[in-house]
């Protein structure tokens, strides 16, 4: 096993392990949105409009119209910030499904004092105040669960669910009392005048917000996949007794991951408010918390490749806005179309797993460790073993 | 302070509270069996939503609330019958696809409404109610608790019959050992799969059940989204009732009145925003979530898909 | 089953078919895994009113064979004739439909059930659940097995050995003519055994066909009207009951040694001694009165993951190995890990040389150089998704060299592994291998090499040798030999009595979360360790 010519055979071998694993995660990723998009295709169709038509808008309005590329750059800011938070939950095994809750939550405060802070502070540092602030709130929200997970092991889905119903309603609140603008009409902040806002990129109405998101989502990329921490995390999330037996802090640990992907969707919602609306209105819910989940699943929880899916994502949902008002449609079809997405990844998921492959779903920290070895079994942790990694 | 237990008070508070528990009722029941069958039901919104879209089109279009209610049951159990491939079955992960089946039926709903209705906007006739002859003459309560559609009875009846069905039958009996040690039920020769399957179409049966009579009682008609949660609240019933289905009854009520008092508190004179109370259900959970958090609320092998021979 | 007419319906007691005829016969049965030929056309003939004992070493493809005859594996080819039929088992229904019933190692019950809802659960022909008829098949059952509990308590209430008599009574539930029993003595105490001998015998009596799967020598010879012998895979002989009636039990265990190991029989001298009884006791050696471990009073609450401990106290010396012996399931795994720090406890002191320990996160007792090997190896010991080095510095995660400034050095760790595997003969293609691709064997050196590095002071070995392949077990008992010359202090948890005899200087015997005694190692101290198993 050990020597020279041994060794650079195997290397060898894994690069061109690594080449057939990048192939495989390509196609295991741009297969499901082929088929979402045909079977999305097949329900336009269905309604009596023109498929080719609405995806041909689609592109054309998200992609290759310059407004409309701006748009869908604009729009990658908050998802990848949030995708980022989702990464980091999911890679430790943990659920947050409470994104939406974490994002307006965040976005009210900073809409409700952004503007008023402007004048007595200054734009630089009101932006640099909100953003942080955006994180602590973010963060704060995900602490019920995350205590209740860490200490009495609370299914985790539940708990941010219901928090982040509360959240939705805590910042309805927040922007019908103590934030509400003295301007009448719909309820709403006050709004943040243009100028203050993020500072917007080479005369571009591209705000600075996307720079912000791709720092956190490199950052947490280098985390993931470089330090202590993030090898910590992902220990916690595939194997839950293990990381108790490796002496790991698994409590302080939920703590952490929950506490980081709260922050960054929180961050997303401040970047959302400072770099487009600048203002919040009352029941503004983009509902982003669980249109993201496809796209980081599809990107087997590596933050980079989130990057490519965000920006698919972002050119269908710009684009797919103007072209379901085009085909007179209601643009929540999308939300279907994503639906979809999802399903038809775990089935492509499922059939490359019996022929072996492995899987990017993430395991369930909450699954309780497995029984005793089969002593009188071969090993059932082979390559071709049933895999647990999709519980 | 002596309006608060006036009788408009009182008859809102449960009427109102009726109204609003009983989609919470059946799709708790349902999430309980699938629960105890080992299959954690994150899908259980979308199959209300399909419920309640099928349920108002065919109230709609045959202007009876029992075919629309039935239609709601197919809605609900075809829905079901999606979940029960991917995640029996296939062994997929049951929250992935619970959300994809959420996302889907959230789109799919909101587009054929949009796109069928979206113009005309059409409101059911009220439903027909069965009164319950001299109960229905007590004093405040009878009014509400017992003039009410016959559905509204079966609900509670409902949940008597499958705490029976838990304990009492052989089905029963697998169902709970599947949710528990699903190698002892393979093991004495019993179709894990057979049975959680069963588990998972009816909890989409019954949610869907739930989601029909939202729409075609309820509300009267069919809004995007209108189920507001209310499936994920029925996970939490489900979850809090620990396989005992006459504690879903308690559930589904308190949070229904937690919903109808401040509707009834704005007969009495008292304004509260509608968010406040649309917060309060899931303030009550995370409340009951601190105060009795135990490890041991749900079956041993929730969640989990079973493979023969893997542990 | 169509081929099942009611003529010659399943039925316990009324004896079956011509003398010569086997009831059950497995022909040309072959099965094969990845990377595995776990049976390799084997053929076994099961008779009423006859223990077929089928005997091998862990690995030899022993459960896998019961598991396709009891419906739970399909064969990849063969043939399984129920009284001189072929007929397909597909699934466990169809096995208790022909009245084959299975005891399984890992108990299969449901715990949180009674013991009564137990027994009822499989197929059933009515929706209401039969209480009454259940009641006094159960009452009849209990009086065959003697068993002295009710039926409507929780199964999770039972202690193991009851547990196993609940098993036994599903498996005849249903008028079975064939018993399957996998590995019934692992849970047993040595008085249990010899109860289950006896609850054998009478069921034989009443015309039961039994097959009893172990891997221990005397109990195939003991129990066994006839042996069948399996090697990797292939059935490489058996003993015929006349044979077995009139041969003495050195010349039955010289034939079936022969058969276990073949031609390897020489190489492996040693770890047969430790495998078969009367292998050397260590020569006690109190070479250093220098305690390393001190536990006093240690008690700990139970909970969803295990039992209670209370009031033990122990003290390990340096250089020396002290083995727990006691029924799988009585606190040792409590114990092992009450010293590593992942269970907490709530009365009494750990002492680690100087140092009070018991209050030291997990990490920081490592640090200090008290390591332990767990039993689950695959389910907590190891990352399944993370390659064989980081496993190996699974429990330096950002130390120095290793880690600096928080980020990885892979160099260093690579460096370190490749070190390790060397030293530590793990077969991988290399240390960047994912480790759920490597054997249990490997598995587990990489555990070895993880706890036995960097300066170990204390190891807790948790059934060290379970479920690995001799020559893995082996190479197993030298690291702990080895440890011990260096001055470690070892403490050994098995189940085996001839592992621990074979290793410890004394033995400790656990029974229900108690310390019941430590025994010096040496001449009769099988005797002394199976008293203070059953004592109360």
């Amino acid at each position: 096993m050990s020597g020279a010519a041994g060794s650079s055979a195997v290397s060898g071998a894994l690069s061109r392990e690594r080449l057939r694993a990048g192939a495989t995660i390509v196609s295991a990723s741009v297969v499901p949105v082929i088929l979402a998009f045909f079977v999305g295709g097949l329900i336009i169709a269905i309604l009596g409009r023109n498929p080719f038509s609405f995806y041909g808008d689609m592109i054309q309005r998200g992609l290759l119209d310059s407004n409309g590329l701006q748009e869908s750059i604009i729009r990658m800011a908050p998802l990848l910030l949030i995708a980022a938070g989702l990464i980091v939950a999911f890679k430790a095994g943990l659920w947050n499904l409470g994104a939406d809750g974490q994002f307006l939550l965040a976005a009210a405060f900073a809409a409700g004092l952004a503007p008023s802070l402007v004048g007595s502070i200054g734009v630089a540092p009101t932006l640099i105040a909100m953003l942080v602030l955006a994180a602590i709130v973010g963060a704060a929200w995900t602490l019920v669960p995350a205590l209740l997970r860490a200490k009495y092991g609370v299914n985790e889905i539940i708990t941010t669910l219901m928090m982040s119903f509360i959240g939705i309603g805590l910042a309805n609140l927040l922007v019908k009392g103590p934030f509400q603008t003295d301007v009448g009409g719909v309820a709403r902040t006050d709004t943040l005048q243009v100028e203050d806002r993020l500072p917007d990129l080479f005369g571009t109405r591209i705000h600075s917000g996307i720079i912000i998101a791709l720092a956190a989502i490199i950052a947490v990329h280098v985390v993931m996949t470089r330090t202590s921490l993030g090898l910590r995390l992902q220990i916690l999330g595939a194997n839950m007794p293990g990381a108790v037996h490796a002496g790991l802090k698994p409590a302080k640990l939920i703590v952490v991951a929950f506490l980081v992907s709260g922050a960054m969707i929180g961050l997303a919602g401040a970047v959302e408010i400072l770099g487009v609306t600048g203002s919040f209105r009352v029941d503004f819910n983009p509902a982003w918390g669980l249109l993201v989940i496809p796209l980081v699943f599809l990107a087997r929880l590596n933050a980079l490749a989130s990057i490519g899916f965000v920006a698919l994502f972002s050119v269908v949902q710009i684009g797919g806005e103007t072209a379901s008002r085009e085909a007179d449609i209601s643009s929540d079809f999308l939300l279907a179309l994503f639906g979809l997405v999802l399903l038809f990844m775990a089935i492509t998921e499922y059939l490359r797993q019996r022929r072996g492959s492995t899987a990017y779903l993430p395991s369930q920290g909450a699954a309780p460790g497995p029984a005793e070895p089969e002593p009188d079994e071969p090993d059932p942790s082979g390559p071709l073993a049933p895999q647990e990694g999709a519980r | 302070m002596t309006d608060v237990f006036s009788d408009t008070f009182l008859t809102a508070l449960i009427a109102g509270g009726l109204l609003a528990a009983m989609p919470l009722l059946f799709a708790g029941l349902g999430e309980l069996v699938s629960e105890q069958a080992g299959v954690l039901n994150v899908g259980l919104e979308g199959m209300m939503l399909v419920g309640a879209y099928a349920g108002f089109v065919v109230a709609l279009e045959t202007g009876s609330t029992w075919l629309g209610l039935g239609a709601g049951l197919v809605g609900g159990l075809l829905t079901a019958v999606l979940m029960a491939v991917l995640c029996v079955r296939m062994n997929l992960d049951q929250i992935v696809i619970g959300v994809a089946i959420v996302l889907i039926a959230e789109g799919l709903t909101s587009l054929l409404h949009g796109a069928q209705y979206g113009e005309s906007r059409p409101n059911l006739d009220n439903p027909p109610t069965l009164d319950l002859p001299l109960l229905k003459e007590i004093p405040v309560l009878g009014e509400s608790l017992f003039s009410q559609h016959p559905i509204v009875y079966i609900g509670f009846i409902f949940a008597f019959v499958v705490h029976w069905f838990l304990r009492r039958t052989s089905l029963g009996l697998s169902i709970r050992a599947a949710g528990e040690q699903p190698a002892a039920l393979d093991a004495s020769g019993v179709s894990v799969v057979r049975i959680r399957t069963f588990g998972v179409l009816f909890a989409g049966a019954l949610a869907g059940i739930g989601g029909g009579y939202l729409a075609t009682i309820g509300a009267g008609t069919f809004t995007p989204f209108m189920t507001q949660g209310a499936g994920f609240i029925a996970i939490v019933i489900a979850m809090l009732a620990r396989g005992r289905a006459p504690l879903t009854i308690v559930g589904a009520l308190l949070f229904g009145m937690s919903l109808s008092i401040a509707t009834a508190l704005q007969l009495i004179g008292v304004d509260i925003p509608t968010d406040y109370v649309q917060m309060l259900p899931f303030l009550t959970v995370i409340v009951v979530l601190l105060l009795f958090a135990r490890r041991s609320v749900l079956p041993a092998a929730l969640a989990l898909p079973y493979v023969r021979g893997e542990r | 089953m169509s081929e099942n007419d009611p003529e010659t319906a399943p039925n316990a007691r009324a004896g079956a078919g011509s003398p010569g005829a086997p009831l059950v016969a497995l022909r040309g049965i072959t099965k094969s895994f990845p990377g595995v030929l776990a049976n390799d056309r084997v053929s076994l003939d099961i008779r009423a009113g006859e223990t077929h004992a089928l005997l091998g070493e862990n690995g030899a493809g022993k459960s896998t064979l019961i598991s396709i005859l009891s419906g739970m594996l399909s064969p990849d080819d063969g043939e399984i004739e129920v009284e001189g039929r072929s007929l397909k088992i597909s699934s466990p229904a169809d096995a208790l439909e022909l009245g084959i019933g299975t005891v399984y190692q890992h108990l299969t019950l449901v715990p949180t059930l009674t013991v009564l809802e137990n027994l009822m659960m499989g197929p059933a022909p009515e929706l209401r659940l039969p209480f009454n008829a259940a009641q006094s098949r159960f009452d009849e059952l209990s009086q065959l097995l003697g068993v002295d509990f009710s039926s409507d308590v929780l199964v999770r209430d039972l202690v193991l050995g009851q547990q196993q008599q609940v098993e036994i009574m599903k498996a005849l539930w249903r008028d079975s003519r064939v018993l399957i029993l996998d590995e019934p003595t692992s849970m047993l105490t040595p008085q249990g055994v010899a109860e289950l001998g006896e609850e054998l015998k009478r069921l034989k009596v009443g015309g039961l066909a039994i097959v009893f799967i172990t891997h221990k020598l005397h109990e195939a010879i003991e129990l066994g009207d006839r042996v069948s012998v399996l090697r990797r895979g292939v059935k490489v002989g058996s003993i015929e009951p006349a044979e077995l009636r009139s041969g003495s039990t050195e010349e039955l265990t010289e034939a079936i040694v022969g058969l276990i190991f073949g031609e390897q029989v020489n190489r492996l001298e040693e770890s047969l001694e430790l495998k078969l009884e009367g292998g050397e006791p260590r020569a006690p050696r109190r070479a250093s009165s220098e305690v390393l471990l001190e536990i006093s009073g240690v008690a700990a609450d139970s909970d969803r993951a295990g039992g209670s401990l209370s009031e033990i106290d122990l003290t390990v010396h340096r250089g020396e190995v002290v083995g727990v012996a006691g029924v799988d399931g009585n606190g040792q795994k409590e114990l092992a890990e009450v010293l590593a720090g992942q269970r907490g406890i709530t009365a009494g002191r750990i002492k680690l040389e100087d140092r009070e320990i018991d209050s030291l996160a997990v990490s920081e007792r490592q640090q200090l150089g008290l390591r332990y090997v767990t039993d689950d190896r695959l389910g907590e010991g190891t990352v399944r998704d993370l390659d064989v080095a980081l496993n190996l510095v699974l429990k330096r995660i950002g130390q120095a060299p290793f880690w600096s400034g928080g980020r990885i050095n892979r160099d260093e760790i690579d460096a370190m592994a490749e070190r390790l595997v060397e030293e530590y003969d793990i077969r991988t293609p290399s240390v960047r291998t994912r480790i759920g691709t490597l054997s249990g064997g490997n598995v587990q050196k990489v555990v070895l090499a993880r706890e036995l590095s960097f300066e170990p002071r204390i190891v807790v070995f948790n059934k060290p040798t379970y479920g690995l392949d001799l020559r893995t077990a082996q190479f197993v008992h030298e690291q702990i030999r080895r440890q011990s010359e260096l001055g470690v202090g070892s403490l050994l948890i098995s189940t085996e009595l001839d592992e621990l005899i074979a290793l410890s200087d004394r033995i400790a015997v656990m029974s229900r979360g108690r310390l019941m005694g430590i025994v010096e190692n040496g001449p009769s101290v099988q005797e002394r360790v199976g008293e203070l198993m059953v004592a109360l």
